[in-house]
């Protein structure tokens, strides 16, 4: 067998490549690259404000469609689609100035018009939005000339741009947008299947910098199994959350990376503060310095999740790490139980979610009230009975429940509320942070409620849920916390 | 023929009627209002009420069967509570995933039926015919679901020789879309082709004992060639039947395999549309389905008549 020089040559160029290190490979982005991501949550139709489920945020927002304001990843406020902001001396009347050259798919140019339409679409008599709230502190919304926005309100409100980033700005000549979408983001709709999944690519005359990638497809699933299947067979680049730690473990390795964010899914046992022996602050204290919140956040997610002091996740603002107020302590827990009157301990029922995690965490809860002499009682109910028994109704003694908001300290400040919580100095506080001037002043007011209900142990909270993607190991530069279900694109970059 | 052929659709049309009603009274049976199981917790009741009569639930039930009828006679299924997307159409792009997926697992199980079991019927006393009913035993035993996640596991996952999951956004307008039914179509066939494989086994040890057999070869026939002429004829009549309600409980038990390799079916519809209490959805794709199954029976009553020509006389 004879071999040519230049056959030699290739051959050891050959060589020469294959063992070129793979870092340096993998940093070559293709601006190309169509990424495919894998997700549970399939839109039921196209249109936030019509029931769509949190599907469409993750794939629409800031995507397809853009806000006046955006919120980041890390949880804070960003303008998008404003040029200026400016308030009137007393607070009330916000002025936006809409950015230049902005146009819509359809090739529209964005007007005022379109963001007062957009804003009125969400607080309308039908729309199902759920942050239809939010916004009802609206007084009215004028516009001034093709470029300014006019928002009057009832009362002062800092909220305002955090609670427009959840607005989507629609083209007012659209229409119908449960099958269709004109926004102005980076991303446009080429094409969705029900019960399959939904294709972006680029807009040509998009106003801002030009994404990272060429566009995205998103395949959605009904089982975790064949989720986590589609990236094991590389049918998917990344999957935008896994529930369960057991299925981590076939992804550990060279071929993924198992990225590690901060969910704003909070887990807690409500205690009904309004009733005896829970309007108890003593009595509160002693229960949560009764249970190892980190032996329970292992048993449910191994290394992952961290513990919680508080209701506060670290993507708000506010947050401040409390976990050590009222942590772990048996004998301190039987001296304040003492000291409250109940040295006998007491009996009290835990109405239980039938669904993971809680009638596991409601036994591991038994198990560590007994040691300090309090017996539990059990009870499962149904998500639908959790909302008319005690939602509704008030009518329980204590409830596990996990609460999934973003920024959602306020309910502290609303003595109604299920759990009654009634704390006149916190209630000032979070409704005086609203009418705060500053962010700034809005932080250290609710930093400071965040610290009063810690101490006084208005709920027992255990721990935050991680928010855990996976991708591929040539894909990176997506977002981890997916805070309000969010999963931003621009940034995704695929080595290829 | 045609006087059978008449009445037999009339009877059809009739079967097609009367399940229509049925389900349009079950449906409305169900406990839970579909407007607020449409509007989830914390709607108002105004919201409620508006729901309402967006989809018609408040209205008088013969006023909504009436429309229900009207709608029907003019092939118009209603649009989707959830979505607001007319159901026809999308029962029409979801059945070009289910029938194709149904049709080629059946013709596979046949494919793997008929020799398998007409061989473990020739050769019932041999090592090998007892093998083939043992499998054929085992392929019944085991749930479909199994199946398909161990083929998942072994084929797509381990081999990555096919895709685990999924169907293409395109549809059939995609290359991939044929192998991404590779898998569900081989899970389906497993099961079916097993039960199949015992009729065709029994059918034809029937008439391997029959006397019509005997006499042909005492008239000098080969083996084979009674076989042909005499016995795949007598033999395909009981097997036709049964062919008939295998390949109608395959279309409706698909949406099992329809979930375990996530593509988007006539079954998964069913499913989302029974979670989410969206009635038009659920009514659609239960209608149509009743259809398949009665054209299904239909096809299979025509075609014993035309193998068999003594129930021709027979004039029902």
């Amino acid at each position: 067998m004879t071999r040519s020089p230049r056959a030699l040559g290739a051959a050891a160029l050959a060589l020469l490549l294959s063992a070129a290190p793979a870092a340096l490979l993998a940093q070559t982005a293709n601006p190309e690259a169509v990424i495919r991501i894998g997700s549970l949550y399939e839109p039921q139709n196209l249109d936030n404000t019509a029931g769509a489920g949190q599907g469409i945020n993750e794939a629409f927002n800031d995507n397809v469609y853009e806000a006046l304001y955006r919120l980041t990843d890390a949880g804070t406020i960003e303008p998008v689609l404003v040029e200026e902001h400016a308030i009137s001396a007393d607070g009330l009347t916000h002025s936006f100035l809409l950015r230049e050259g902005v146009t819509f798919h359809s090739g529209d140019p964005l007007t005022a018009a379109d963001v007062k339409y957009s804003i009125e679409r969400v607080t309308a008599e039908a729309s199902r939005s759920s942050r239809k709230r939010s916004l009802a502190n609206i007084a009215s919304i004028e516009t001034v000339g093709d470029r300014t926005v006019v928002i009057t309100l009832g009362s002062k409100s800092i909220s305002l741009p955090y609670n427009l980033s959840y607005v989507w700005v629609v083209n007012d000549a659209a229409g119908d947008i449960t099958a269709r979408a004109d926004g102005t983001g980076p991303y446009k709709l080429t094409d969705w299947r029900r019960g399959s999944g939904l294709a972006l690519e680029l807009h040509d005359s998009y106003w801002g910098e030009r994404p990272a990638n060429a566009g995205a497809v998103f395949s959605y699933f009904t089982e975790a199994a064949a989720l986590n299947n589609a990236l094991l067979t590389d049918a998917v680049d990344i999957i935008t959350a896994v529930q369960s730690p057991d299925a981590l473990a076939q992804f550990e390795g060279d071929r993924f990376t198992i990225a590690e964010g901060q969910s704003t899914t909070k887990q807690l046992l409500a205690w009904n503060d309004r009733i005896a022996p829970f309007d108890n602050r003593l009595v509160r204290a002693a229960l949560a310095q009764a249970v190892d919140k980190d032996k329970l956040r292992q048993a449910i997610w191994g290394d992952r999740g961290i513990v919680l002091g508080s209701f506060v996740p670290p993507t708000d603002p506010w947050f401040v790490d409390l976990s050590a107020v009222n942590s772990y302590d048996p004998d301190s827990a039987r001296k304040l139980l003492a000291e409250a009157g109940y040295a006998d301990g007491f009996t009290f029922t835990i109405d239980t979610p039938n669904y993971d995690p809680h009638p596991i965490t409601a036994e591991f809860l038994k198990a560590e009230y007994a040691k300090v002499g309090v017996t539990v009682n059990i009870n499962l109910i149904t998500a639908n009975e959790w909302y008319t028994k005690i939602y509704q109704a008030k009518d329980f003694q204590a409830t596990l429940q996990e609460h999934v908001n973003h920024r959602d300290i306020v309910f502290y400040g609303n003595p109604d509320f299920y759990w009654g919580y009634n704390n006149p100095d916190v209630v000032k506080l979070i409704a005086d942070a609203e009418a705060s001037d500053t962010e700034a002043e809005q932080t250290e007011k609710l930093r400071e409620a965040n610290e009063i209900i810690a101490t006084d142990a208005a709920t027992n909270w255990f721990y935050l849920n991680p928010q855990i993607v996976v991708s591929q190991a040539n894909v990176s530069g997506y977002p981890v916390n997916g805070l309000n279900a969010q999963f931003y694109l621009r940034t995704i970059t695929k080595a290829e | 023929m045609t006087r059978y052929l008449l009445r037999r659709s009339l009877l059809l049309a009739l079967s097609l009627i009367a399940a229509g009603l049925v389900l349009f009274v079950l449906l409305r049976l169900l406990p839970g209002d579909p407007a607020a199981a449409l509007l989830g917790v914390g709607a108002t009741e105004a919201q409620i009420a508006a729901a309402r009569e967006q989809v018609g639930s408040d209205l008088p039930i013969m006023v909504q069967l009436g429309r229900f009828l009207s709608d029907l006679a003019r092939f118009d299924l209603g649009n989707s509570f959830v979505s607001g997307a007319p159901v026809l159409p999308e029962i029409g792009t979801r059945l070009g995933v289910t029938l194709p997926l149904t049709l080629a697992a059946f013709g596979l199980a046949i494919l793997i039926a008929v020799p398998l079991g007409v061989i473990a019927a020739l050769r019932a006393d041999r090592w090998y015919g007892i093998a083939l009913s043992g499998l054929a035993q085992l392929g019944i035993a085991v749930p479909v679901f199994w199946i398909g996640i161990l083929l998942v596991w072994l084929v797509a996952v381990n081999w990555r020789l096919l895709p685990a999951s999924g169907f293409p956004m395109r549809g059939w307008a995609d290359p991939t879309a044929a192998r991404a039914l590779i898998l569900p179509v081989v899970t389906i066939a497993i099961v079916m082709g097993a039960s199949l494989m015992r009729y065709v086994r029994a059918a034809t040890l029937d008439v391997l004992g029959a006397d019509y057999l005997r006499n042909a070869r005492a008239l000098g026939a080969s083996m084979p060639e009674v076989i042909w002429r005499h016995g795949i004829r007598n033999g395909a009549v009981p097997v036709i039947s049964i062919l008939g309600i295998e390949l109608a409980s395959t279309l409706l038990g698909a949406v099992v395999v329809e979930r375990v390799f996530a593509l988007p079916g006539l079954g998964s519809m069913l499913l989302l549309g029974i979670q989410q209490r969206d009635y038009p959805s659920v009514q659609g794709v239960l209608l149509v389905s009743t259809l398949l199954v009665l054209l299904i029976g239909f096809a299979a009553d025509v075609l014993q008549r035309l193998v068999d020509p003594r129930l021709r006389g027979a004039g029902r």
